[in-house]
């Protein structure tokens, strides 16, 4: 794309990033925050990297924007908002300086890089091994598979510690408040209108995510919006959190992947797959991540359980 | 390299076990220890006689990540799985109810697996940003388990944590785009192209684990934390998760970066590392709380760790003293590992008997619960240094590394720092033999508790009394730098 889109482009990156800090009112930042995820992944897409791109935007700016406006709510309804909390100016003073040298180091170092070419060259050249045309798919589920196999655990451990806040005599129970919609208003209307399309959107990126941009993370997050939406639609409330269907779904993907890890260390190679099966078996591994990320990210937006069982 | 992975993948496995097993998921642990720990045996021998590792999913580096364990990474892995496995035990007293599901039964397994998963995660491998993702795993769980205590001390814990995550990842990146891999051994082959830009990503990388590990002065999250957790999570936090971003720390240093250590920074850790010593030591000596001494002599001790730069990493010339320094580091983590989790089961039980926190409280506690007082007694005797322990192995090794390399200040604060130990453990001990009373005790959850903290000080007692094999074995496959100074290796 050309200079001027970038430079104007990084121009609205850093004042939307300086109005989301320096903002005097809460929710104004937040909403400076989630614009500014969003120019970030426009970002992503001038570099040409847009599984990056997509990733910001569903993670970045969506799942995390939700969380934010949540625990903007939360603070108002338990007062927390009115609490003013100013620094004095010397602690201020000494934070700019302390940023601004910060900054300052960081730029230099930048500056100072050699300029390594990175791995492009040896993903390229092993890529066929694995037939997948996406090069990120092939780093995230083969060359860098134990990357990628921590983190969907690390996403279960951050359910469980969700759950861990879940007050006495709740256990169990069901997330958040009840939604109620009227009929015929927009909420409604959103609720029976925008899930299929989501439906269609997650499908196509997992599909996609073998060869094109795309994959289990960005469409686990759009089957995740979809889920919040029909909940606040008001069409199906929030599961049980005892239900054991629910618990399978979220460790199904995990599970999948580190039974097939493990099958690979017991017949000689951990992470390894059987020559000529890669693609078969990533793809299966793409695809019961989808349903457990999706389940896994709801139901941290979701929260510990507040109405009993 | 299947080993190394089995021992991150199974507690992986206990961890999506217990997510369904529902009020059956305590059960696991009787599988999972003895599983784990025997694990870990198998492992010290195969490293006992050369390192082991390879290549996950058979892709070399810089494509793929490389997992391989050195002698350390066999003797943390084998005191952290006998410290995992013993703590996890005890914790059936407070989370192990089968009758019906609760908070604490359901989310205490899986945090506790995934945080030992971590541990081992970091322990075996050789990459930056693998390591970065096992310490994410491992500050989810800690500050998630430490939310079981206090939710203010968790909530600072979980500030601290995701800055230093933040900073070591942003030093990550400028080292990636500085030398285009991960891997640290590829790393300190090509780290002289770019020596500045690595230099600042380096001083990132520390300043984040530094905060991780609470080294002084940015260990003021711990004390809180620490002390007003539940006694298992209290063991499991001081003694596993703040030695994890030490080890990585120590990676960077000695393995990734050796030939780019200058003098200054080796004695800015050793100054640290002292100042951690004395300081947390003085504080520790003043607390009324039993868990919050405990809890500030853990800020002291892990300052003894860093001794480790100045006393294996200086010095001018080669230094045949720094095998025993690297030794004498593992040997501390060890023992502290095992000593510190069993004081925090061991005061967890006697707070629960006498149902007072405070000093006074302890008062004739040793002829209510002898066996709990013997077990906090020999964990005392680890940390304050004396013989037979693991710790007078590691203070030993120390002391002889300091004097032998003319480093002589840093052998007094190590001396001062086993007083000041045994001043501040000596207190409670003497409150536990005071009086001729036999005070009444609230019934412990099970008549076997005061077990775990007996077997995890007979562990620290072992250390010191069968020190052979150990050091053997942390002596093997030591890094070209520990054993030569940092500034000896060529890079």
């Amino acid at each position: 794309m050309s200079l001027a889109f970038d430079l104007a482009l990084c121009a609205l990156i850093l004042g939307a990033a300086g109005l989301a800090v320096a903002g005097r009112n809460l929710f104004g930042s937040v909403v400076f925050y989630i614009v500014y995820g969003v120019l970030i992944a426009l970002a992503w897409v001038s570099l040409g990297a847009a599984d990056v791109a997509l990733a910001e935007a569903a993670i970045g700016a969506g799942v995390t924007g939700v969380l934010l406006i949540g625990a903007w709510q939360g603070m108002k309804d338990a007062g927390g908002l009115e609490a003013e909390i100013t620094q004095s100016l010397p602690v201020r003073v000494l934070a700019g300086l302390g940023a601004a040298a910060l900054g300052g180091l960081i730029g230099f170092a930048i500056l100072s890089l050699p300029g390594h070419e990175g791995l492009t060259g040896p993903v390229a050249e092993n890529q066929p091994a694995v037939n997948l045309g996406n090069p990120v798919t092939a780093v995230l589920l083969s060359f860098r598979a134990y990357d990628t196999l921590l983190e969907t655990l690390v996403l279960s451990a951050a359910l469980a510690a969700v759950w861990s806040l879940t007050p006495a005599g709740l256990w169990g129970g069901i997330p958040g408040p009840k939604h109620t919609t009227r009929p015929d208003g927009v909420m409604a209307s959103f609720g029976r209108l925008l899930p299929p399309l989501g439906l269609l959107v997650a499908v196509y990126l997992v599909w996609a995510g073998a060869d094109q941009p795309g994959g289990a993370f960005q469409a686990g997050t759009v089957l995740a919006a979809v889920w919040i939406l029909i909940v606040l639609a008001g069409l199906r409330d929030e599961p049980r959190l005892s239900s054991l269907t629910l618990r399978v779904i979220v460790i199904a993907g995990p599970l999948v992947f580190l039974g097939a890890a493990l099958a690979g260390a017991l017949s000689g190679l951990a992470l390894g797959y059987p020559e000529g099966h890669a693609r078969t078996l990533i793809l299966i591994i793409e695809y019961a991540l989808t349903l457990s990320i999706a389940a896994t990210l709801a139901l941290l937006i979701a929260g510990p359980a507040r109405r009993a069982p | 390299m299947n080993l190394l992975f089995a021992l991150v993948a199974l507690p992986l496995l206990f961890m999506l076990a217990s997510l369904v097993a529902g009020r059956h998921g305590p059960r696991l642990i009787w599988l999972a220890a003895p599983l784990m720990t025997g694990l870990a045996v198998w492992l010290a021998m195969v490293v006992h006689t050369a390192p082991e590792g390879g290549a996950l999913g058979g892709w070399p580096v810089p494509l793929g990540i490389m997992l391989e364990a050195d002698g350390l990474a066999a003797a943390l892995m084998m005191a952290s799985a006998i410290t995992a496995a013993i703590t996890g035990l005890f914790a059936l007293g407070s989370y192990g109810t089968t009758r019906a599901e609760t908070t604490g039964s359901y989310t205490f397994w899986p945090l506790f697996y995934g945080l030992w998963a971590a541990v081992n995660a970091v322990l075996v491998s050789r990459d930056l940003f693998n390591l970065y993702v096992a310490i994410e795993l491992l500050s989810i769980c800690a500050v998630a388990l430490a939310a079981f205590g206090s939710r203010k001390a968790a909530m600072d814990y979980l500030m601290i944590a995701l800055a230093g995550s933040l900073a070591y990842l942003l030093g990550v990146v400028l080292i990636f785009a500085a030398v285009g891999t991960l891997d640290l051994s590829l790393i300190a082959e090509r780290a002289p192209e770019a020596r500045t830009s690595i230099l600042i990503g380096a001083a990132l990388i520390s300043a984040g684990l530094i905060a991780k590990t609470a080294l002084f002065p940015l260990h003021g999250w711990l004390p809180p934390a620490h002390g007003a957790a539940p006694p298992a999570v209290s063991a499991l936090l001081s003694a596993l998760v703040v030695k994890a971003s030490f080890v990585i720390l120590l990676r960077v240093w000695f393995e990734a970066l050796p030939g780019l250590t200058e003098q200054a920074i080796i004695t800015g850790f050793g100054m640290l590392g002292a100042a951690a010593i004395l300081y947390g030591s003085a504080l520790a000596l003043r607390q009324e709380g039993l868990k919050a001494l405990i809890a500030y002599s853990t800020v002291a001790q892990l300052g003894y760790l860093f001794l480790v730069f100045p006393l294996a990493g200086g010095g001018e010339t080669i230094t045949p003293w720094a095998a025993g320094a690297w030794g004498a580091m593992g040997f501390h983590a060890s023992a502290h590992m095992l000593a510190k989790a069993g004081l925090f089961l061991a005061a967890g039980l006697m707070i629960h008997a006498s149902g007072n926190g405070r000093m006074d409280g302890l008062t004739g506690l040793a002829r209510a619960m002898p066996v709990t007082t013997l077990a906090f007694a020999l964990c005392a005797v680890s940390l304050m240094g004396l013989p037979p322990s693991g710790g007078f192995m590691a203070k030993y090794l120390m002391l002889i590394a300091s004097l032998a390399s003319g480093q002589w200040p840093y052998a007094l604060v190590i001396l001062a720092g086993g007083l000041m130990a045994a001043a501040y453990l000596f207190r409670p001990l003497a409150r536990m033999f005071a009086g001729n009373e036999t005070p009444a005790i609230t019934p412990l959850a099970h008549r076997w508790l005061p077990l775990a903290p007996l077997a995890l000080a007979i562990a620290a007692m072992a250390l010191g009394l069968l020190s052979a094999a150990p050091y053997e074995l942390m002596a093997s496959g030591l890094p070209e730098a520990g054993e030569a100074g940092l500034e000896e290796v060529e890079p």
